[in-house]
Order: C-alpha cells, then sequence, then structure tokens
C-alpha cells in the first residue's frame, strides 16, 4: 500500500513535471536566462506547487501518523552551514548547464534518448561520489568511528 | 524558444503539490527527488521498496507523456554530450552535498517555511542564472 500510494505519487509528479515545462531543458534555460531572453514561466510551476503543498502539508501534519507508514520523515536541520550553500551551488551549474534537475531527469529517462541516459548515469555517479566524499569526511573528523555515517 | 506559459506552468506546479502532499500524507516522506534516488544510490534496510516505487512511476509518467504530449519529452537540447554528462555529475554531488533538489528544497522546504530551503533554493537559482549568463555571453552560446 505505501509503495502503490509513493508510485502513483510518481506518475501525478511526472505529470506535472510534464505539463509545467519543467522536462523542456530549453524552457528551463531559458528561465535562467535573466539576461537574455527571459522566459518566467517556470516561476509558475513554483507558485503553483508552494500554493498547494504549504496548506496541504500543514493538515496532513495534524494527523500523528502517515496513512500507510509509521511515523513522518521529516528533516529537522535549520542551520544554514557551508556545505549547504556549496552544494546548491554546485548543483546550480549543473541545472544551467543542461537545463535539467533531477525529477525532470527521471522522468525524461522515458524518452530513451542519450541525453537523459547519460545525465541520468553521471547523476548517480556524482552522488555516489558525494557519499564517499560524506565518508571520508566524516572519518577525518571522528578518526576512531569506523565507517560512521556522518550523523545529523 | 517557447513562450510564456503562465496557465499550462501553473497547472503542472499544482500537480507537482498535490503529488509531493500525496507522498506525505500515505508514506510520510518529503518528495525531494534527489533525495530519494540518493536513497537507492546508497540502499538502507526498510528505504528501498516507497524509493523504487516512486522512481518507476516517474519514469511510468514519463511514459504517458511520451505517448500523449511528445514534445513534452523531446529533450530540444543545444549542449555537447560532454556537457550532458558534465552537468549530470555536478547535479548528483551538489544535491547530495546540499542535501536537496528544486524539489525537496525548492517546493517541500519553502512549502514548510524552512529558512535552509530557501537559502539553498536562493543560492542554486542564482549559480544556474550565471551559469547561463556566462554560457550564453562568454562562450557563445555554445558548450
Amino acid at each position: 500500500m505505501a509503495a502503490l500510494a509513493a508510485f502513483v505519487a510518481g506518475v501525478v509528479f511526472a505529470l506535472g513535471l510534464g505539463v509545467s515545462g519543467m522536462t523542456r531543458p530549453g524552457k528551463v534555460l531559458a528561465f535562467l536566462d535573466v539576461t537574455g531572453r527571459w522566459d518566467p514561466s517556470l516561476a509558475f510551476v513554483m507558485l503553483g506547487a508552494i500554493g498547494v503543498y504549504a496548506p496541504l502539508s500543514r493538515l496532513v501534519l495534524r494527523r500523528r501518523t502517515p496513512v500507510c507508514a509509521a511515523v513522518f520523515a521529516l528533516p529537522t536541520r535549520r542551520d544554514i552551514d557551508a556545505r549547504l550553500l556549496a552544494g546548491a551551488a554546485v548543483f546550480g551549474v549543473g541545472w544551467g548547464l543542461a537545463g535539467l534537475c533531477p525529477g525532470p531527469a527521471v522522468t525524461a529517462l522515458a524518452s530513451g534518448k542519450t541525453t537523459a541516459l547519460a545525465f541520468v548515469a553521471a547523476m548517480v555517479a556524482g552522488m555516489a561520489a558525494a557519499h564517499a566524499l560524506e565518508r571520508a569526511l566524516a572519518a577525518r573528523v571522528e578518526p576512531t568511528g569506523a565507517g560512521g555515517r556522518g550523523g545529523r | 524558444m517557447e513562450g510564456f506559459t503562465p496557465i499550462p506552468s501553473l497547472a503542472g506546479g499544482i500537480l507537482i503539490g498535490l503529488s509531493a502532499a500525496a507522498l506525505l500524507l500515505f508514506d510520510g516522506r518529503i518528495a525531494g527527488i534527489s533525495g530519494i534516488v540518493g536513497g537507492l544510490v546508497r540502499p538502507q534496510p526498510g528505504e528501498v521498496g516507497w524509493r523504487a516505487a516512486f522512481v518507476a512511476g516517474l519514469v511510468a509518467g514519463g511514459l504517458v507523456l511520451r505517448a500523449l504530449d511528445p514534445p513534452a519529452l523531446a529533450l530540444q537540447l543545444d549542449r555537447s554530450l560532454g556537457a550532458v554528462v558534465l552537468a549530470g555529475l555536478l547535479v548528483g554531488l551538489g544535491t547530495r552535498l546540499g542535501n536537496g533538489c528544486t524539489s525537496g528544497h525548492g517546493v517541500c522546504g519553502i512549502g514548510r517555511g524552512s529558512v535552509r530551503s530557501m537559502a539553498a533554493t536562493i543560492t542554486f537559482m542564482l549559480a544556474g542564472g550565471l551559469t547561463v549568463a556566462v554560457i550564453g555571453h562568454l562562450l557563445g552560446g555554445r558548450v
């Protein structure tokens, strides 16, 4: 049941990306091209998504537990650290380079096109590299912790 | 380039918001795609099923788009394969180090009023805008 709900949510999410224009790299690049041929459409994607999610998530979180899971797994960190900003900046450069972020890239796997396959393969490699880097940093901070996973 | 499309973009955004709210209601999870995929790259016990199901849903939705609205998945992009691969690497690395992407920070985080997510979103939008400006104005639009 939990997996079925996640599957349906994934389908709706992908349809939203497609309808909104997020799966069109050219449109994403035009949104980021403030000094050129700027297309502000994608600001409306955020407006629609946040406009719906902000009230609905508050409503959902009045519940004690989710429908199909034991607990709500929510991020608890509030600090703005260098790693957050550096990571976001690196992501932004990649986003501006090809006009693809993770959701549209995974959705675009359905196209079977080399661009999508190559991007997602590289993205997975980049994620694995980040995890390795995280482990290396955790080991340096805590030399005695054998294979610690950088706790929050 | 395609023109200004506020209505479809707003409608698509609403679908994204509904999906994220449904994932929170049923699974108690944040619809952050980089986090969901990252949890499959480094699998933990009990964390694989819902993630794999969501990713399968994304691809299934992509197949529906491909059938109903082919231009949405045509991936028209004036970039070399090398640039695409570099972009993918940076997106993977950056979203894991920064704990999120456009969906996790930009929609869910901001939607929950997280200042951390607002800072991340402003940062990746500025970096993205700067990258597009550098490619357009300094590199002649070709990478």
